[in-house]
């Protein structure tokens, strides 16, 4: 990358967060939040303890427990060991003077819903966490990408991380969405085309008027599966409502910095004739709502379609990976999508836990039931979110049709915590990876928008939104 | 850090694409507060039954594969979640080097944290490998040379010079990093001028 030359999003935030080449060759890069958790951290806290090596930037790192935590009953921790996970996180903070939102915190949450919601997540920053979808932030314009506990550690001993450049990629989405189709489409349709491979090596900004085009909201839930492509980051260009989302929260520049972050900010986005390693353009109007009918976020298919047949593939290996996964899944070749039946629904999660999905959720299923044979929960992203959704009178819409409605965290998305499927549940899942035994050992999950999900909790089959009536 | 220099024994046969990290560890071994220990919970759903009874004819399972310390497994290996719990679980059963035609970057990155060689080789090669694994031939992998040779295949394989380095002598990359605190520090005062809202005290 030279430092002439038009320069795309990603190369203007590498280049600012530069601090040198170590001798090794390698670049040292500068990150400006760290965000922690319980589960990935308890390592690195202990690691800096037998080096004797204190945290660089206590007030650049903020951490709150999300993934291990009850969403009922949430003032005891059932679980011995999840319990000495966040009580280790609350010690380590408190010792190291770094911020800390404790479970009983209203601004407790998923650790990705909360940087934003916050104002922490600004464009033109690097975010790092001990989670793979860190993703998220890069929604904001932040170059954002999930790290290893031994990461963690690096972080908080040097504020720095140690990187080679990625490649950049670009894809393009273009065109009014088609109606039913949102967000959690594009994104699954892009990890269908790609490949949970695809985006190795790069990170991906997504452009087009169908990505600029969307709420704050709907371009989080894409940049956060850009980790399902296989990318290190997603990036979207910060533009006015980029600006107007952060205006006011509690973490924001004040306004004695206001003007100053915003010109910074707004002249962030990439050069119109910047060099991509890798381009794909996409017209919107190709995608339907996409569901996932397999074990990997690739597996996505059209809810109007029809389960794959081992017997279509191209390659041998590809053959072998869809029986594994139909076996995994109970479900036979040719099935119309429409046609599976639903045991649990999930709403929630980094991909789609925050108050837009809420909405959504609750215009889809205000004064209906929810199908007789399945059970339905609700798990806002955040207590922020919980707040404002039981202010606007969702949690009341939510809970007539029959949902469960839950304190904040990650829950069933990797079902850490006491909220898991049974071997055979199969689960209509608003989270964002189907892999084996992810949501419990044995349990089956296909991802959708909030609104197919939403639909389906009403039918008990996988519904298409369109249809709904 | 582990050093790695070579390694000489059977390797494993996984030939499943996309093993992912929740494949590797599952959750509820995420809950420790260490970094040992997690061997025994290695590949827990395809190792063990419902009852928590060996799976027999899972290759690790079975002997001469369940003392292998090297893993060939099919594409994308370690693709979904950060979690280093996954190198750790491959650690603590004894495997220092797995084979596969690519591996996600996080998964990647965490290995040569722990001293686990990850090496990159082409379909054909993994192919090659797979069968030589399958039939239990030894492999010798060099790191110095950058080789994998197994019965009559020899494989060149590439690896950037830092983490061949950090490998071979087990380097401590904090301890590294730390020898560059004065230009950490001209970053910070730099930036606190250019930029200080990101200055401002959480």
């Amino acid at each position: 990358m030279s430092n002439q030359g038009p320069k795309t999003l990603f190369d203007k935030i590498w280049s600012e967060h530069l601090v040198g080449q170590r001798e090794d060759g390698t670049s040292l890069l500068y990150i400006d939040r760290h965000l922690v958790h319980e589960v990935t951290s308890p390592q690195a806290f202990e690691g800096l303890k037998i080096s004797n090596r204190p945290v660089h930037r206590p007030e650049a790192t903020i951490a709150v427990a999300d993934h291990n935590v009850p969403t009922i009953n949430r003032q005891n921790i059932e679980d011995p060991q999840s319990k000495i996970q966040v009580e280790t996180l609350a010690k380590n903070t408190k010792e190291h003077g770094i911020q800390y939102f404790d479970l009983m915190d209203q601004r407790q949450g998923i650790v990705h819903i909360i940087g934003p919601e916050q104002g922490i997540t600004q464009p033109g920053m690097t975010i790092v966490c001990g989670d793979s979808h860190t993703s998220t932030h890069g929604a904001f314009g932040a170059l954002a990408f999930g790290i290893g506990t031994s990461e963690v550690e690096h972080v908080l001993a040097t504020q720095t991380i140690v990187q080679n450049p990625a490649k950049n990629m670009r894809i393009s989405v273009n065109g009014d969405l088609p109606f039913g189709v949102n967000s959690k489409d594009l994104i699954l349709y892009i990890i269908g085309k790609i490949g949970t491979a695809g985006g190795t090596g790069h990170v991906i900004e997504y452009a087009g008027s169908s990505i600029m085009g969307l709420s704050m909201e709907g371009r989080m839930t894409i940049c956060n599966m850009s980790i399902e492509a296989g990318a290190r980051a997603g990036l979207i260009s910060p533009d006015q409502t980029t600006f107007n989302y952060i205006k006011g929260r509690p973490y924001a520049p004040g306004a004695d910095h206001w003007d100053q972050a915003v010109e910074y900010w707004s002249s962030l986005p990439s050069d119109n004739d910047a060099n991509y390693d890798h381009e794909i353009i996409i017209d919107s109007s190709e995608i339907d709502p996409m569901v996932t009918w397999g074990t990997s976020p690739e597996d996505v298919v059209s809810v109007k379609g029809l389960v794959p047949n081992p017997s279509s593939a191209q390659t041998e290996n590809k053959k072998k990976s869809i029986e594994r996964s139909l076996e995994y899944m109970g479900l036979k070749p040719g099935t119309k999508i429409t046609d599976i039946k639903l045991d649990k629904i999930f709403i929630g999660s980094c991909t789609n836990g925050r108050i837009e999905d809420l909405r959504k959720v609750a215009s889809i299923v205000k004064d209906k039931k929810i199908a007789s044979h399945v059970q339905a929960m609700i798990v806002p992203g955040s207590g922020l979110v919980k707040k404002q959704a039981e202010e606007e009178g969702i949690d009341i819409i939510l809970k007539d049709a029959g949902f469960e409605w839950r304190e904040a965290g990650c829950s069933m998305c990797l079902g850490m915590n006491p909220d898991q499927l049974k071997p055979g549940e199969r689960c209509a899942s608003t989270s964002n990876r189907n892999f084996e035994g992810r949501q419990g050992r044995g349990g089956r999950t296909h991802l959708m928008s909030p609104e197919l999900a939403a639909a389906s909790a009403i039918t008990g089959n996988i519904s298409d939104i369109r249809d709904f009536t | 850090m582990d050093k790695f220099n070579s390694l000489k024994g059977i390797a494993a046969p996984l030939p499943i694409v996309n093993i992912d990290t929740d494949m590797i560890i599952p959750k509820q071994f995420l809950k420790t507060i260490k970094r040992t220990g997690l061997g025994v919970s290695l590949f827990y759903e395809m190792r063990y039954d419902n009852d928590g009874n060996l799976i027999k004819d899972f290759v690790l399972n079975t002997s001469p594969f369940d003392q292998s310390k090297i893993l060939v497994a099919g594409d994308n290996f370690g693709c979904g979640s950060s979690r280093e719990h996954a190198p750790w679980s491959l650690k603590d059963f004894g495997i220092k080097c797995v084979i596969s035609t690519s591996f996600a970057d996080i998964f990647y990155n965490n290995c040569f944290q722990n001293g686990i060689l990850p090496i990159v080789v082409s379909p054909d090669q993994l192919d090659q490998l797979m069968m030589a694994a399958t039939n239990q031939i030894e492999f010798n992998i060099d790191l110095p040379e950058q080789t994998v040779k197994a019965g009559n295949h020899s494989i060149n394989f590439e690896i950037e010079e830092y983490r061949k380095d950090r490998l071979l002598q087990g380097l401590d990359d904090i301890g590294i990093t730390l020898g560059y605190q004065d230009k950490i520090s001209a970053y910070e005062e730099d930036k606190k001028n250019k930029k200080p809202w990101l200055f401002k005290d959480n």
